[in-house]
């Protein structure tokens, strides 16, 4: 199971450098809450971020490891790398008004 | 104290996992619920963590058990110095794969919570940690920060609930900390799924003195001790003092132990102390009790065999000072390792933490003789009620050992010695009294068996002198004056000497007169005797002049008849004569 993540990670954030948002969403295998937090992701950055985000996926059964690097806790939770500073939102992003606050795309309000 | 090294499985009971925490395992039996998770709580600073880190380092080094230390608080430095001064390298046990730590940060502001979550993340994380060492032992400490962090509690309740079923499920020992709660023993009701077994940890401040206590609330399938006990935090870690009254079951020995002074020893039935009796001393100030203490440790030293001695009132080099100038050097047993000393003011910490700290001390030195000095400074940590419980406990501790403790006490005037000390004389077994005795404008220093128990013992007061020499029991004079000390004791002594003086003159002078009176009466027998050797002769004289009288008278007669030329016949008075 420790499948030299690194080697995966790596080449995701070198593409990434040239896209303005780097989003990772950590899960834990195939759950309904993992389907649906990608589902909603999705769409949001669909609309309101076409063109300029990246999502990476990591799924801690098979890297466990990597769950430390960014202090995750619950799952699902996003974690907004790019832009800085790190942003992170648990939950199946069900709730949009909710990410769209947590991703600093629309004023506290 | 016996060290618990091996998880003990009571025909029945459950398995345990021993903690390696002195006191701890004996309380429990041997440790905590083996492959079950354990609850730990306790307000702020009480020492929870220190308490479940020892749990997961003892566990590697002691016990061959690899250990997850999962920690939701940012671990202070002095926790990481306090552990590194136990002796142990965390680092060094993480590099060899001996320890997992995992630091879980949590902030509220930090994250945006949408939709519905579980915490899969720290279920992954710690089987991680616990996999990837083959952990046996896990500690989450504190696992409420969870609480604050998250704002769904429905969620957490639920994943705790899971976690702590994961965690029976993985056969791993756990022990999950959590802060006290108003009223409840967490502030978040985590006993609720926490149930095998629930440890209490409190730091109770009383009269300014702090005593942390220890108290296994709950045990499941298995006995435990229910009182609470002491506890201390040094530089050893944490010792749990198991220290309660076992009941009167100590073997009772009728070998004796020297007191160091040869009168005293003399008063008991001419042997000194019962091995592992308790002995108090009481006195006014300045009564000697201190010396007397140091003769007795010297003589315990001087036998060989090892005296411990916590004095409350004096420091170690003024003890040894103060002693030397009466001829008690106790400087060579101190350097030999057979006396050693423990000073602290009474006011350093409650009183059952200072019973806590002796019986460490005395595990550790493995004395003899354990010395207290005075054994009223102690009291003055706490109440009444409860010096007496914290000595009842030290007491029955020591004779289970079959220690010999020597206490002093220090009383105030007069009358009231016997009955302020009567809490505590119950448990004495020899109690000897030092009292100054004010008799012709000089204090001295009198003492005397209050009571000796399974010993016959000297009634007498004795004169108790403090010299050059060392301590001297000295008989007091006894006589028609009454009871006298001191100079006064010694002018009597003078004065019964002069009038013996005296006396002996006397009788020589009576003796001669009686030999010249018996002189002049032999004298006058000698004259007596003469006399009468005098008047025999005279007598005899007498007689023979008488009879040459008559022979020269007859031949006289003869003579003139036959010059007449008489016959026979011729005269009457001359026919007589002629026929014989």
């Amino acid at each position: 199971m420790t499948k030299k993540s690194p080697a995966r990670v790596k080449p995701a954030v070198a593409a990434a450098s040239g896209c303005a948002w780097n989003l990772r969403l950590y899960v834990a295998g195939r759950t309904s809450k993992s389907v649906t937090a990608f589902e909603n992701l999705k769409r949001i950055c669909e609309e309101h971020l076409s063109g300029q985000y990246e999502i990476e996926i990591i799924d801690l059964i098979e890297h466990p490891q990597l769950a430390k690097g960014d202090q995750i806790l619950a799952l699902p939770t996003l974690v907004r790398r790019l832009p800085e500073p790190i942003k992170k939102i648990i939950g199946d992003l069900s709730n949009t008004q909710r990410v769209l606050v947590g991703l600093d795309l629309r004023p506290q309000a | 104290m016996p060290a618990v090294n091996k998880p003990s499985n009571p025909p029945g009971g459950i398995a345990k996992c021993p903690t390696g925490i002195v006191g701890l395992d004996q309380i429990t039996n041997g440790g905590l619920p083996r492959g079950r998770p354990a609850l730990l709580c306790g307000g702020a600073g009480c020492g929870k963590t220190l308490l479940a880190l020892e749990f997961v380092v003892r566990g590697t080094t002691q016990f061959d058990e690899p250990g997850v230390f999962v920690s939701f608080e940012e671990m202070s430095d002095e926790l990481a110095d306090n552990v590194r001064s136990l002796g142990f390298d965390l680092d060094d046990l993480v590099k060899r794969k001996k320890l997992a730590m995992d630091y879980v940060r949590l902030e509220r502001s930090e994250i945006e919570e949408s939709g519905d979550y579980d915490l899969e993340g720290l279920f992954v994380r710690l089987n991680h940690a616990i996999d990837s060492i083959k952990a046996k032992r896990v500690v989450l400490d504190t696992i409420e920060t969870l609480f604050s962090g998250l704002s769904n509690t429905d969620i957490l309740r639920a994943e705790l609930r899971r976690l702590f079923r994961w965690l029976k499920d993985k056969g791993v020992t756990a022990v999950i900390t959590a802060e006290k709660g108003e009223g409840t023993l967490t502030r978040h009701g985590i006993e609720e799924y926490v149930s095998d077994c629930v440890i209490v940890l409190d730091h109770r401040i009383h009269d300014q003195l702090s005593t942390r206590r220890l108290r296994v609330v709950k045990y499941r399938g298995s006995a435990h001790g229910t009182n609470e006990y002491p506890f201390i935090i040094d530089e050893e870690g944490i010792s749990v003092l198991p220290v309660t009254s076992v009941g009167l079951e100590h073997a009772a020995t009728t070998a004796r132990i020297s007191s160091g002074v040869a009168r005293l020893d003399t008063m008991l039935s001419g042997r000194g102390f019962f091995r592992g009796s308790s002995i108090l001393v009481s006195g006014t100030a300045g009564t000697g009790k201190t010396s007397l203490a140091c003769s007795f440790a010297r003589a315990t030293c001087q036998s060989g065999e090892r005296c411990l001695y916590f004095a409350f009132e004096e420091s170690p080099a003024q003890i040894m000072r103060n002693v030397r100038s009466v001829g008690i050097d106790l400087e060579p047993f101190t350097v030999g390792g057979l006396l050693s000393f423990h000073a602290s003011r009474p006011s350093l910490y409650g009183l059952e933490t200072h019973l806590a700290v002796m019986h460490k001390r005395i595990d550790a030195f493995k004395p003899s003789v354990v010395i207290i000095d005075p054994v009223t400074n102690m009291m003055t940590a706490g109440l009444a009620r409860d010096a007496r419980s914290v000595l009842l406990r030290l007491i029955d501790y020591l004779k289970g050992l079959q220690i010999t403790v020597f206490m002093n006490s220090l009383t105030h005037d007069g009358n009231t010695i016997e009955q302020s000390e009567v809490e505590i004389s119950s448990l004495i077994d020899t109690w000897l009294f030092v009292r100054d005795i004010e008799l012709g404008g000089e204090r001295n220093r009198g003492m005397y068996i209050l009571k000796s128990r399974g010993m016959a013992h000297s009634n007498q007061i004795r004169e108790f002198v403090l010299g050059r020499q060392g301590i001297e029991l000295v008989d007091v004079y006894l006589g028609p004056a009454g009871v006298l000390t001191g100079s006064a004791r010694i002018a009597q002594a003078a004065k019964e000497h002069a009038l013996e003086t005296a006396g002996r003159r006397d009788l020589k002078r009576q003796q001669a007169e009686m030999l010249s009176k018996r002189k002049a009466f032999e004298a006058q027998i000698a004259a007596l005797q003469a006399q009468i050797l005098a008047q025999d002769q005279a007598t005899e004289h007498l007689v023979a002049d008488t009879q040459a009288n008559v022979s020269r008278g007859q031949l006289e007669r003869r003579a003139m008849a036959l010059s007449r030329k008489a016959d026979s016949g011729g005269g009457r008075t001359n026919g007589k004569e002629s026929r014989k």
